[in-house]
């Protein structure tokens, strides 16, 4: 019944938070007893022993004063409720987090990314309903109808027995029910959702549709497939409806069949008229939490659906090879760092690629197949090949975001693995194709160089990074919002943001991913301008797709296939007439050879 | 009729009936509820006197009768009220879509991005429940208010006035001012879940850059504190919805005892008689049930309204284009003539295009440069009739384009643009969108000219293959093939290339600018893309800057001397695959 263990584990988190939940639904339970037994004491006295208004105003204060008490507990119950929800999802939403963190960026990547935000909002805001709502009602149907049972049957045997016989019917035709139209719509899934998502397809595609000449008749396939659709979904619902059907059945019948077993009972003077007026009164209250729990089923289903997925990702193994079982090197840890001048230790000490191998999905993809390179101190190094080749991985490696699955990268004579990510990290100054801007103020952003830079240190990182013209253009200049909700920046603009912070954060080690160029000349050269002085005194390593580029290079590492196919420099590469040869033509004449 | 609500009336008016039988049976299923509790309450009262057996028969039958009717017509209910729901959907669909159709892709720029258009989606299927969610409850509950007054009344008209009120606080004034007093906190709910939406998706998109700079634990720590904010507004909703349930319940019971205060006197005075106590208590206590889903219609009302808001928005926009000619005339060639043309987007907008004035005769060649926001995309809209120019003109044929239906313009042109769109369906479907007619031989014969063809026998179902997001991923450059043999299927005299191939690398695009080569022979061709060792067969190249024509020239021309045109050009040739 949707009761996933591993959820229900997690209300560890606020023990205290259900206990209260258990007790206040149960004592409004207990007290509905009471108030019933008191509508009926004040019935019977006054339909048969003649009492007056005066008589049963007593009784009637006491019932009025249960309400008010139960109503009281109905509301700390579900308050209890959303705290128990809301501890529940700040956890999972941390562990979540921190397991996204974890995973890196190599797979919260790309057409994920979208799903595991979404997993990580509403996925968890599902656990909502789940917690807040579906729970108490599970606890609530579980604990109140046996209350009652446990009240009315040494009062009333034979009415106990009938409830109890019919009460465990209602779930048994439910689950019966809910899996025959479970596998219903299994059936039908793919059909149903193709044509659920069919208007959102040709909203998308309304253009090309527009241009086809085919817009205007799409409105009899809309109006086809949404009334396929229809079908289709009625035929489905005619079964889960059943379940309905079985619930309000046996509750209604319940309710009639105790109604006229006491009636006739009494009418053979076997019981009194309170106690059955008693039983009367309880009997619809007996079914009502099997009933709600039958309209809380949704939240159920959906709240167990949603944690599949996030405990999918929870569960996911974190690839990074444990230090411990690394041969006994000295390990760098941020507190020796203090020690070293990050200057003095990366800007002196080469870096080398030994053998790298690397494999995405479980081997099924691999990218780097035994990749050796020396990148020496203040050398500006290209990489360049075909898409696919294994450059972004080399950077990613670099980065940490990915260990070797084979061979090693030393610093030094320092296995890389063997050093602190974190402080490695403070050592390397990226810049990417596409740099990711935060949905934050412009300085915000420049910021995430070094986020205890002061104003005047982002304004001169704009400058250098020739930024300072269009940020000075925003509407609010440097406080300006941008991403989804604030301004939108053009491709060049993010990246001479990026720049910006690669300036500010000021490490020896530069990686930098040249964007193809767009044919904006003007652009272009505050670029390479920009891009001149941020490699001037530094390490480089640069995915290169300009020419001007590779010409300057000390080194260019061709890569195809993940390995290494060609080295030198332009000159000796062109003459070659290698891979090299090849992408420097692939644009027309080679242009700039002295 | 123009009020939101108003309107959203109008737009169910087909429903109506339907409605009203979903809501005649959605009344029936309560009232046999209240129905059974007051004649087991009849029963069990009139069987304390010990009457003969046969003196109850009938209120036996009767609870028998209600005790199956309600399941039955529970059922019943729930299936007429999903069938209105569904048939409200198609409407609203093609309802919508007829009145955006004549506004893309003008009026629909702002919602290019794919969330606006889910959220268009979204809200239509918020609108597809105002039956069920609006609607109905508030319906089924004033009929049932009708029926409980409408029975206590003749016992006691105080009585019936006690219960009335009773259920008009709990089912309106309550839920009313439950909702006045959420409003509030729900806006601010509504920012802090887009606040922490954006943190997550920073977190999720931006990971690789937070990394880098060793921010990811800071946005970690960012993210909880937005979480936790979002938790103390949700707390506050949660106290008020549960406090809305608390007095909701507290009132049906404080209704039981006033309405026995009000009675008690009567059986003392004898007006009324002790069974009609038992049956008025039970019934008005069942009757609460009808009021109980009000809230939630409540906070409904406000979500559908705000939804239907938002799509007449959409729709309210008038057309960029007015088709005005009554028939198309027949173009004498397939020339393409710009003269003086200006436009912009907005009156108070730039000049997207200052003065461009170009001829294509009929099976030329015009190629369109320039960075992007120059203009190029700009023309391409007024050409396709996207857009109505106002200063200058453009003659397709020898007639204004305005003298066209703008649907027979396109009847003439052929488009690839970089964004080729393929609909979730099969290669043969993406494939007839051009030409529905087209046969096997047809087919076949356009794919073997883009290149698509060994690639499609290699695929496992050949041409029912499923493409889009459900079926096959196909690359870039198949894309591009496909949307090439959309074209070549259509056979029209006229062709634009934007960008065709944008975003694809090096060897893929030389390979395909040869099927684009056999594309464009014998067609009028205006080209735009940002490849321009492409263009060296072409007959007059333009460069745009900032809405205006900078350099013309054939391409060896331009390159002869110190153009913009060979700075773009070194530019690009500078590049590596």
């Amino acid at each position: 019944m949707n009761l996933d263990r591993r959820l229900l584990r997690e209300t560890r988190q606020a023990t205290p938070s259900l206990l209260a939940v258990a007790l206040c639904y149960w004592l409004a339970g207990v007290l509905l007893v009471g108030q019933a037994w008191v509508l009926s004491q004040v019935v019977a006295q006054v339909f048969l022993e003649g009492a007056t208004l005066h008589d049963v105003m007593v009784w009637l204060a006491v019932f009025a004063a249960c309400a008010a008490v139960r109503s009281a507990l109905v509301w700390c119950g579900q308050v209890a409720a959303q705290h128990l929800a809301g501890a529940v999802k700040r956890n999972l939403r941390a562990r979540f987090a921190a397991q996204l963190i974890a995973l890196g960026p190599a797979y919260a990547q790309g057409e994920r990314s979208g799903e595991l935000a979404t997993t990580a909002l509403e996925g968890i805001e599902t656990l909502d309903a789940y917690f807040g709502q579906y729970l108490p009602q599970l606890f609530n149907a579980a604990l109140v109808p046996l209350t009652f049972l446990l009240l009315i049957a040494p009062l009333d045997p034979i009415s106990g027995i009938l409830m109890a016989v019919t009460a465990p019917l209602i779930p048994f035709f439910m689950v019966l029910i809910g899996s025959q139209a479970e596998q219903l719509t299994r059936r039908q899934w793919r059909a149903l959702r193709y044509m659920g998502a069919h208007f959102l397809d040709v909203l998308q595609g309304l253009t090309t549709l527009k241009v086809l000449g085919r817009s205007a008749e799409q409105t009899e396939t809309i109006a086809r497939i949404s009334d396929e659709y229809r079908r289709r979904t009625m035929a489905v619902l005619r079964v889960t409806f059943l379940s309905a059907l079985m619930l309000e059945m046996l509750a209604t019948l319940g309710t009639a069949i105790v109604a006229v077993e006491v009636g006739l009972r009494l009418l053979y003077g076997s019981l009194s008229f309170r106690h059955a007026f008693f039983v009367l009164l309880l009997a619809p209250e007996f079914y009502m939490p099997l009933r709600t729990l039958g309209a809380r089923f949704h939240a159920g289903v959906a709240g167990a659906t949603a944690a599949q997925r996030i405990y999918q990702v929870l569960g996911m193994p974190i690839a990074t090879p444990s230090v411990e079982a690394l041969p006994a090197v000295p390990r760098i840890t941020s507190v020796a760092a203090e020690k070293t001048s990050p200057h003095v230790f990366a800007a002196h000490t080469p870096i080398h690629f030994a053998d790298v191998h690397f494999a995405y999905e479980d081997g099924a993809r691999p990218a780097l197949r035994g990749v050796s390179f020396d990148l020496l101190p203040g050398q500006k190094a290209a990489l360049v090949g075909p898409s696919g080749s294994g450059k972004s991985t080399i950077v990613q490696l670099l980065l940490r975001f990915i260990e070797p699955q084979q061979g090693s990268i030393y610093v030094g004579d320092v296995p890389l693995v063997s050093i602190d990510p974190v402080w490695w990290r403070t050592q390397v100054a990226w810049v990417p194709q596409q740099p990711y801007l935060l949905n934050a103020s412009v300085v915000d952003n420049i910021r995430l160089g070094r986020p205890d830079a002061t104003i005047e240190e982002v304004i001169a990182a704009a400058r250098l990074a020739h930024a300072e013209t269009f940020i000075r253009e925003l509407p609010e200049g440097y406080d300006t919002l941008i991403g989804e909700r604030g301004a939108r920046l053009s491709g060049g603009q993010a990246q001479r943001i990026a720049i910006a912070r690669a300036f500010l954060k000021d490490a020896p080690l530069l990686i930098l991913d040249e964007a193809t160029s767009g044919l904006d000349a003007h652009h272009e050269e505050l670029l390479q301008m920009s891009l001149a002085q941020l490699m001037h005194g530094r390490t480089v390593l640069v995915i290169a797709h300009r020419l001007t580029t590779t010409q300057n290079a000390d080194v260019i590492w061709v890569l195809s296939g993940g390995r290494i196919v060609e080295y030198g420099q332009h000159r000796e590469l062109l003459a070659r007439q290698g891979l090299y040869y090849q992408m420097a033509t692939a644009y027309g004449p080679i242009q700039g050879i002295a | 009729m123009t009020g939101t609500p108003c309107r959203l009336v109008r737009l169910i008016m087909p429903y109506v009936p339907r409605m009203i039988l979903a809501l005649l049976v959605g009344f029936a299923t309560i009232a046999s509820s209240v129905g059974l509790m007051a004649t087991a309450a009849h029963i069990i009262a009139s069987a304390a006197y010990h009457p003969p057996l046969a003196a109850l028969q009938v209120a036996i039958v009767g609870v028998r009768f209600f005790g199956i009717a309600r399941g039955v017509l529970r059922y019943l209910e729930r299936y007429l009220s999903h069938q209105v729901t569904l048939r409200l959907l198609a409407h609203l669909r093609v309802w919508f879509y007829r009145a955006l159709e004549p506004l893309a892709p003008a009026r629909l720029l702002h919602y290019r991005s794919g969330d606006l258009l889910s959220r268009i989606v979204s809200d239509i299927e918020t609108l597809e429940h105002f039956y069920l969610r609006v609607l109905a409850p508030p319906g089924v509950a004033l009929l049932c208010a009708v029926l409980i007054g409408g029975f206590i009344v003749r016992y006691d008209t105080l009585a019936a006035i006690v219960v009335l009120a009773s259920l008009l606080v709990t089912g309106a004034l309550l839920p009313g001012a439950t909702r006045l007093l959420s409003r509030s906190p729900e806006h601010q709910l509504a920012d802090a879940r887009a606040s922490l939406a954006a943190a997550l998706v920073d977190a999720i998109q931006g990971l690789a850059d937070l990394l880098a700079f060793n921010q990811a634990p800071e946005q970690h720590t960012r993210l909880m504190q937005l979480n936790d904010h979002l938790l103390q507004i949700q707390a506050r909703i949660v106290r008020l919805a549960a406090l809305n349930d608390a007095l909701g319940g507290l009132l049906a019971n404080l209704a039981a005892a006033a309405l026995l205060i009000v009675t008690v006197p009567l059986v003392r005075e004898g007006r009324l008689d002790g069974v009609s106590l038992a049956v008025l208590l039970l019934a008005t206590l069942a009757s609460f049930e009808a009021v109980a889903p009000l809230p939630a219609a409540f906070q409904q009302l406000d979500n559908n309204l705000a939804a239907a808001r938002r799509l007449f928005e959409v729709i309210d926009a008038t057309p960029a284009v007015q088709d005005i000619a009554p028939a198309s005339p027949q173009p004498v060639d397939y020339s393409l003539e710009v003269q003086a043309l200006r436009f912009r987007y907005a009156p108070d907008a730039p000049l997207a295009l200052d003065g461009i004035t170009f001829r294509v005769p009929a099976g030329g060649r015009v190629a369109l440069v320039g960075a992007s926001g120059s203009g190029k995309t700009t023309l391409v809209n007024l050409l396709l009739c996207f857009w109505e120019y106002s200063e200058g003109s453009i003659r397709l044929g020898g007639y204004d384009l305005r003298a066209y239906r703008a649907e027979d313009v396109r009847r003439l042109i052929g488009v690839v643009t970089q964004y080729t769109y393929l609909f979730n369906g099969t290669l043969r479907e993406n494939l007839l969108l051009a030409r529905p007619e087209a046969d096997e031989t047809a087919l076949w014969h356009v794919l073997e000219t883009a290149q698509l063809a060994d690639f499609v026998r290699h695929l496992p179902d050949e041409l029912e293959t499923w493409i889009g997001e459900q079926g096959v991923r196909l690359s870039g450059g198949e894309r591009q093939r496909l949307a090439i043999a959309r074209v070549l299927l259509r056979d029209t005299p006229i062709l634009i290339l934007d960008e065709p191939t944008a975003n694809l690398d090096a060897l893929t695009e030389r390979a395909l600018w040869h099927a684009l080569e056999v594309l464009m022979r014998g067609r009028t061709c205006i080209i735009i893309t940002h490849r321009l060792a492409a263009l060296e067969g072409v007959d007059e190249v333009l460069v745009l800057q900032a809405g205006r024509i900078v350099e013309r020239g054939h391409h060896s021309e331009l390159l002869e001397h110190d153009t913009l045109y060979r700075r773009m050009y070194r530019l690009q040739t500078a590049l590596l695959a």
